[in-house]
């Protein structure tokens, strides 16, 4: 704290292919969330390289990381963190609007990425009249939307019960069958498992990344 | 971004709180609507005041006699018995500055109509007069110059006189007693109004001036006249009129030096620019008084904003989480500030304009709202919103996304 450097982090390095399904797991204090931050381009390593897509992201500045996360990135979380008193449709719409793309495209957009986590016909609801599960499938929704490379979900199923869990894990599993890479942070194993490939931490470095 | 979705967020954002924006926008609405009000109430009084001037005519110099010395008592100005005909005469000829001049004499007296009497104000005039003082009559005719070197007893009647001594009925034909002498009635003047002093200068009967000098006026010699009314060819020559009559009448009345001139000229427009000028200060003070209240509005504004921005941390972390740029988080709350207090501006500029109208209606004050105030209004309402909420705004804008999504 303060002026104390505290490394979060010691010489890790792993790559991630192209349609993966990643889980990162480690108890609290592990450094996945640091890990997941710079993976989401809303942290900067203090030394090291971070490779999205090929772009060194750790060279660019502020509004760039802001246009790399809106175009390639798509980020579910664990507490949802959905705008409350706003439809569910306008909350998926949220990515395309700062995409600069035009109401009616948006709305095309955001229609299909909600028939895609199976909400049609919950687009006028607020986050208030939906259940969590179906709050995260809007996250899920809204992270879609803007067709990212990756989609990055901190502790996704951590406020929900466990049959909704499974609900949730299954729809990631399906999304990512269609392709779509994902990496998640989870301390649950049997969460875990849903991923093709679980990468452990502990103090700041990899214990363990089994395919 | 696009405009109309920020603007959408913003008006989200604010009928969220419909409450707490009402009572924010509350310290603007009120100070437009003082803002406004003061406004109308100086533009209507200086627009009384230059009503005023034009009521007295225009360009207008008034030469009076200086003041007389008899037995160590010394009169005050106008006292002297020392400007004639021949020296209206002269400055008109003269004076190549000079449009009209007319000399008049002045007394008072009661008017008899039948049954009927009024005291009155009795003006000797020459026709020039009233082409000095734009005054046109609305019924019979003016005075002519025959009536005046014949010394006819025909005279016009202002308004109020007419009506005091005729009611409805037309007083043209009629003959009246002024000082016991019959008089022709040949017109009525056209209403002109409150004098800047407030005295009612329709309340007045003009005769042909060297009639009242024969017969109406005490004096030592006939030609003499109360006061000299002059009409510079225009508002650029008044100055160089007054001192070209200066000169004439240093001259006639042979003043060198060391004798103190028995006359004086006074430029009314002058004077009347004066009370227009501190009118318009006025105004302007009032107006300044109403602006403070407006940036005390405008704290108002900046404290709730800051306030919002530290309520919605998490809803900007989300926000710059999903790829909004500083700029987009800026202009987010950039346009809720202003959106308040234009808002607030519009509602105080028909509330300023309700007070004043109900103000002039109650106390029977001109007041006018000027497109211009509204305007101004307008902006500044704006201007404050930009100034009071860019602090805010930048606060959010630079809030660090990570920080700003743990936020709880």
């Amino acid at each position: 704290m303060g002026d104390q450097r505290f490394e979060a982090l010691k010489g890790i390095s792993f790559d991630v292919v192209a349609g993966e399904f990643v889980a990162i797991m480690g108890a609290s204090g592990s450094g996945k969330s640091t890990c997941m931050n710079i993976l989401g381009c809303l942290d900067l390593p203090t030394s090291g390289r971070y490779l999205l897509d090929g772009l060194d992201v750790g060279v660019m500045a502020p509004d760039q990381l802001a246009a790399i996360r809106n175009k390639k990135l798509g980020f579910v979380f664990q507490g949802f963190n959905l705008l409350a008193r706003t439809p569910a449709v306008e909350n998926v719409e949220l990515p395309l609007v700062y995409a600069g793309l035009h109401a009616k495209e948006r709305r095309q957009k955001a229609l299909i990425a909600m028939e895609q986590v199976g909400l049609s016909g919950k687009e006028r609801n607020h986050p208030s009249q939906l259940s969590g599960g179906q709050q995260q499938r809007v996250a899920i929704a809204r992270a879609l939307v803007n067709n990212p490379a990756v989609i990055l979900a901190d502790e996704p199923t951590g406020n929900l019960d466990s049959s909704t869990s499974e609900e949730i894990m299954g729809l990631f599993a399906s999304l990512n069958r269609q392709g779509i890479t994902i990496i998640m942070v989870t301390h649950e194993h049997d969460v875990a498992a849903h991923a093709g490939r679980q990468i452990s931490f502990r103090d700041g470095r990899i214990i363990s990344d089994s395919k | 971004m696009d405009f109309l979705q920020t603007l959408k967020i913003a008006l989200r954002a604010l009928r969220t709180n419909k409450m707490r924006s009402f009572l924010t926008m509350l310290g603007i609405i009120i100070g437009i609507a003082a803002v406004i009000a003061m406004m109308a109430v100086g533009t209507g009084a200086s627009y009384v005041i230059s009503q005023q001037i034009a009521s007295i005519g225009s360009n207008i110099i008034l030469v009076i006699p200086g003041s007389t010395t008899s037995g160590g008592l010394r009169t005050g100005s106008g006292g002297a018995q020392t400007l004639t005909s021949d020296d209206s005469t002269a400055i008109m000829a003269e004076c190549p500055s000079v449009a009209f001049s007319a000399g008049s004499v002045r007394t008072s007296g009661q008017i008899v109509n039948g049954n009927m009497n009024w005291s009155s104000v009795i003006m000797g005039v020459t026709p020039e007069m009233f082409d000095i003082r734009e005054w046109p009559v609305v019924a019979g005719r003016s005075i002519s110059q025959q009536d005046v070197d014949g010394a006819v007893k025909v005279c016009l009647l202002g308004q109020t006189v007419a009506d005091n001594l005729f009611g409805s009925a037309d007083p043209v034909g009629s003959i009246v007693r002024i000082k016991k002498i019959p008089f022709t009635v040949i017109g009525v003047l056209e209403r002109k109004g409150q004098s800047p002093q407030g005295q009612d200068q329709d309340d007045a009967v003009f005769v042909p001036l060297r009639t009242a000098q024969r017969n109406l006026v005490r004096s030592q010699r006939t030609e003499i006249v109360g006061s000299i009314i002059v009409k510079a060819k225009s508002e650029e020559l008044i100055g160089k009129a007054e001192s070209e009559i200066q000169a004439l009448l240093n001259q006639r009345h042979r003043i060198t030096n060391s004798k103190e001139p028995d006359f004086s000229t006074r430029n009314l427009s002058e004077i009347l620019a004066v009370a227009e000028q501190s009118a318009k200060a006025m105004s302007l003070l009032l107006g300044a008084v109403a602006s403070i209240s407006l940036v005390v509005g405008g704290i108002g504004i900046m404290n709730i904003m800051l306030v919002s921005v530290t309520e919605r941390t998490r809803e900007i972390g989300i926000r710059m989480a999903i790829g909004a740029k500083k700029n987009d988080i800026l202009l987010q709350f950039m346009t809720e500030a202003v959106l308040l207090t234009m808002l607030g501006g519009l509602i105080g500029i028909a509330l300023g304009a309700g007070g004043a109208t109900v103000v002039s209606r109650l106390l029977g004050w001109p007041t006018i709202i000027s497109i211009q105030s509204i305007m101004i209004a307008f902006l500044f309402s704006a201007a404050v919103g930009i100034f009071f909420g860019f602090y805010p705004a930048r606060k959010a804008a630079g809030l660090n996304p990570i920080d700003a999504l743990r936020y709880e």
